[in-house]
């Protein structure tokens, strides 16, 4: 597979403070790579680098074989970019702008009108195209900067944040945006909203402390989680001691954690000894202990869980995840 | 190159989107005429010359071009917006080049429109007109000057108002190297060739040369050396601060 998007030991130093420290990345077409991070952790920095627009002080990036460095202009013209906080030319109106940005792209006339056309529909700007920017809500405002990224149809696409601010249906919308085009072209998009992984991305990187932890598939990600396989199973009071008991007693059951569930009921958490899925085994002994059961389910191991895992163990990174190869 | 006309465009129309450029060439006008009228006592002198009006300009500007200056980069990195600018295809150079062209087209504008002052000496006596256009060109480069220099101290903060000090401030300077100010004050201390090498760098002196009629193409090679200097100091102040 080709990398459209491809980053070797990429470094920034801000003085002695190390921003981002040698990440690699490759993000072929057909896959939407979702960077996560909690805050200050380097997603924009990195975002920024391979954008062209901040100059790393090692390594180096390179959009559909461009280096963004050396062959700046050319990699540029191939990468569809959302800076963070979608930062807009505010006095002018939404039309006025997308017509300065087909032109900065090289295009004039129809094929300039054919542009701006198919990303006004796409994004759904027809009714705001008359009003200066600054007079548009956050979602459009939003919406303006993605126009602006997929007008010229790139093959790469870099949105920070692109979903920051929107309410639920337009995040939808965004999601929906992103699913639909998706098929041809390779896309890095930040985010800190770990659901949103779940909803577009073929693959998730975690990056902490200006380090790559783990780049892998979403679910594969979620299967690092020490919940991985995890029954849960919310049953009466009464029952709470002895299903401890049973539960605990499987071999293939490593601990058993007890949350409260409201005045007469108990959540239990059997956690599976080596990820392999024990909700057979629960069952079975509900049945032959009669246990009234409210509700039982099979965690997957949920992104967050993993994701605090990993970037609180800031101090000894990697120190428990699996490497990421 | 086309990404230069294309910038050039966004930026002259931004200037007209806000009423501030109508403000801008009123205030202009308005000051440049009481300068002449008034200060420059340009009927009591009773000659048939617009050196009354030309006279004014290196201080008008001083005033006038920072103000134009101060947002051309300045704005960009406070709104982030320069993010989204440099990261289209567009090179630096062109960026910096377009944006002064346009600052640079907005400054003749108001300057064309100070015409009726040439209509008006026109009709009172024969002024020699080819020295009132070489005082016209004259007083363009001046702008131009100004405003290289104002490109470069904006693109070195994200504060209008600090860049437009800064600029006042450098412009101010570079005026006042040729007058009496500055030859007094170094006097012996340095020897005559250097103090004449620093007048030499003065933007004033090389402004009077033209404004009395002569255009030598060393007045001009000055100009175009100021005007490209700063610019080029404008790209290299871009790349460096862009993402601070």
């Amino acid at each position: 597979m080709l990398a459209l998007v491809a980053a070797q030991g990429l470094t920034k130093h801000f003085g002695t403070h190390v921003a981002v420290d040698r990440v690699d990345l490759e993000v072929g077409a057909g896959e939407v790579l979702g960077f996560l991070g909690p805050n200050g952790a380097g997603k924009s920095t990195t975002m920024k680098m391979i954008a062209g627009f901040l100059t790393p002080t090692e390594g180096r990036a390179a959009i559909c074989g461009h280096d963004v460095t050396d062959a700046s202009i050319r990699a540029r013209r191939n990468l569809g970019y959302l800076p963070e906080g979608a930062p807009l030319y505010g006095d002018m109106t939404a039309g006025a702008f997308l017509a300065f940005i087909a032109a900065m792209r090289g295009l004039s006339g129809r094929p300039a009108r054919a542009a701006i056309g198919l990303a006004v529909e796409r994004t759904g700007l027809a009714e705001v195209l008359a009003q200066p920017i600054d007079t548009l809500s956050k979602g459009f405002k939003r919406r303006v900067g993605l126009a602006q990224a997929l007008l010229h149809d790139p093959p790469v696409l870099i949105l920070d944040e692109p979903t920051d601010g929107l309410d639920p249906n337009q995040k939808h919308e965004m999601r929906a945006l992103i699913r639909e085009i998706r098929p041809s072209k390779a896309i890095v998009i930040s985010t800190h909203i770990l659901e949103e992984v779940d909803a577009v991305c073929t693959r998730a990187a975690v990056i902490a402390g200006g380090r790559l932890l783990a780049d892998a598939a979403p679910t594969v990600l979620a299967a690092w989680s020490p919940l991985h396989n995890a029954v849960s199973l919310t049953l009466d009071l009464r029952f709470a001691d002895a299903a401890i008991a049973a539960v605990g007693g499987l071999d293939r059951v490593k601990t058993v954690r007890r949350d409260p569930a409201g005045p007469d009921a108990v959540r239990l958490i059997a956690v599976s000894r080596d990820g392999e899925p024990i909700l057979a085994d629960v069952g079975l002994l509900i049945q032959a202990h009669g246990w009234e059961v409210r509700d039982l389910r099979t965690e997957t191991g949920a992104l967050d869980d993993i994701f605090r895992r990993m970037t609180q163990a800031d101090a000894e990174p990697n120190a428990e995840a699996p490497g990421h190869d | 190159m086309i990404s230069i006309a294309h910038v050039f465009r966004r930026e002259f129309t931004g200037y007209f989107i806000t009423p501030v450029a109508y403000v801008f060439i009123v205030i202009f006008l308005a000051l440049a005429a009481a300068l002449t009228f008034y200060v420059g006592a340009f009927f009591e002198r009773g000659r048939a010359d617009l050196l009354s009006f030309f006279q004014w300009h290196p201080w008008l500007y001083l005033f006038f071009m920072p103000a134009i200056s101060m947002r051309l980069w300045a704005e960009e990195r406070k709104t982030g917006t320069i993010e989204l600018f440099l990261t289209l295809p567009v090179s630096t150079a062109a960026a910096v080049v377009g944006k002064f062209l346009a600052a640079w087209t907005f400054a003749g504008l108001a300057l064309a429109l100070t015409f009726p002052i040439w209509l008006t000496v026109n009709y009172l006596g024969e002024p020699d007109n080819g020295v009132i256009a070489a005082s016209y060109i004259g007083s363009s480069l001046l702008a131009g000057a100004y405003l290289a220099i104002g490109s470069c101290l904006s693109a070195l903060t994200r504060n209008q108002v600090v860049a437009f000090v800064l600029t006042v401030t450098v412009c101010f300077l570079f005026n006042v190297l040729g007058a009496g100010v500055v030859q007094p004050l170094l006097g012996d201390a340095v020897p005559a060739a250097l103090l004449q090498t620093i007048a030499s760098f003065s933007l004033l002196s090389h402004f009077n040369n033209i404004v009395k009629g002569v255009i030598d193409l060393r007045d001009l090679i000055y100009y175009a050396l100021a005007i490209g200097v700063w610019l080029a100091a404008a790209a290299i102040a871009v790349d460096l601060k862009k993402a601070d």
